[in-house]
């Protein structure tokens, strides 16, 4: 089952309320997505722990060929 | 490139054969890629970005066909805690996946991995990249 970008930013947004979320359909088919998380709490990690804890947010939503999410381009960012 | 320890609970790793193969895996290679398909043949588009990048930069890489082995599949998203796949592992430390390493490309922070862990690349090809993707 495909994912609506306003269901992946929502996942999102419950373990980072503050952040500025940006979610992209990037074929235009709802099945390839790209977010960017850009949020405070990130500061202070790197990269791999940044989008672990995205990833984390996400829920499983990820996991494998079962999973409602199937390619997700991840970049996260802290606030200029 | 700071930190980037898998994070691996003691039961996590209790008589799993797959968890030991990584680890030698990456203890034996200076930099490994967990990819599906292999690194002539990639059989998806995320794994062939990561290994074309490689492949253009000269790096001599171990590719890890996790197609070939369901249990070094799962296995990998375990001990790296990242559920997906392409993986980089350098001197036995994770990397990243596909969009990590495609930003690290293109800002030379992959340039400057290879040369802290010693590892031989064509920096003329690592530049043409940049070029291309200015």
């Amino acid at each position: 089952m495909a994912m609506e970008a306003h269901d992946i930013e929502a996942l999102i947004r419950e373990s980072f309320p503050n952040a500025k979320i940006t979610i992209t359909d990037l074929a235009g088919d709802g099945n390839h997505w790209a977010a960017e998380v850009v949020d405070e709490s990130f500061r202070g990690m790197n990269r791999v722990q940044q989008q672990r804890a995205v990833y984390a947010s996400l829920k499983g939503k990820m996991d494998g060929p079962n999973g409602a999410l199937h390619a997700l381009a991840l970049t996260t960012k802290v606030p200029a | 490139m700071s930190e980037a320890t898998p994070e691996v609970t003691a039961d996590a790793t209790a008589d799993n054969p797959a968890l030991d193969r990584i680890r030698s895996l990456i203890g034996t290679n200076a930099v490994v890629l967990f990819m599906k398909g292999s690194k002539s043949m990639p059989k998806c588009g995320f794994s062939s970005r990561v290994a074309g990048v490689l492949n253009y930069m000269g790096v001599d890489f171990a590719d890890v066909d996790v197609l070939a082995d369901p249990s070094i599949r799962q296995g990998i998203k375990d001990f790296s805690d990242w559920p997906t796949i392409p993986q980089l592992y350098v001197k036995g430390e994770f990397v990243g996946g596909c969009d990590i390493i495609t930003e690290m490309t293109l800002s030379g922070e992959l340039d400057a991995l290879f040369e802290q862990a010693g590892v031989p690349y064509d920096k003329a090809a690592a530049d043409k990249i940049r070029e291309a993707n200015a």
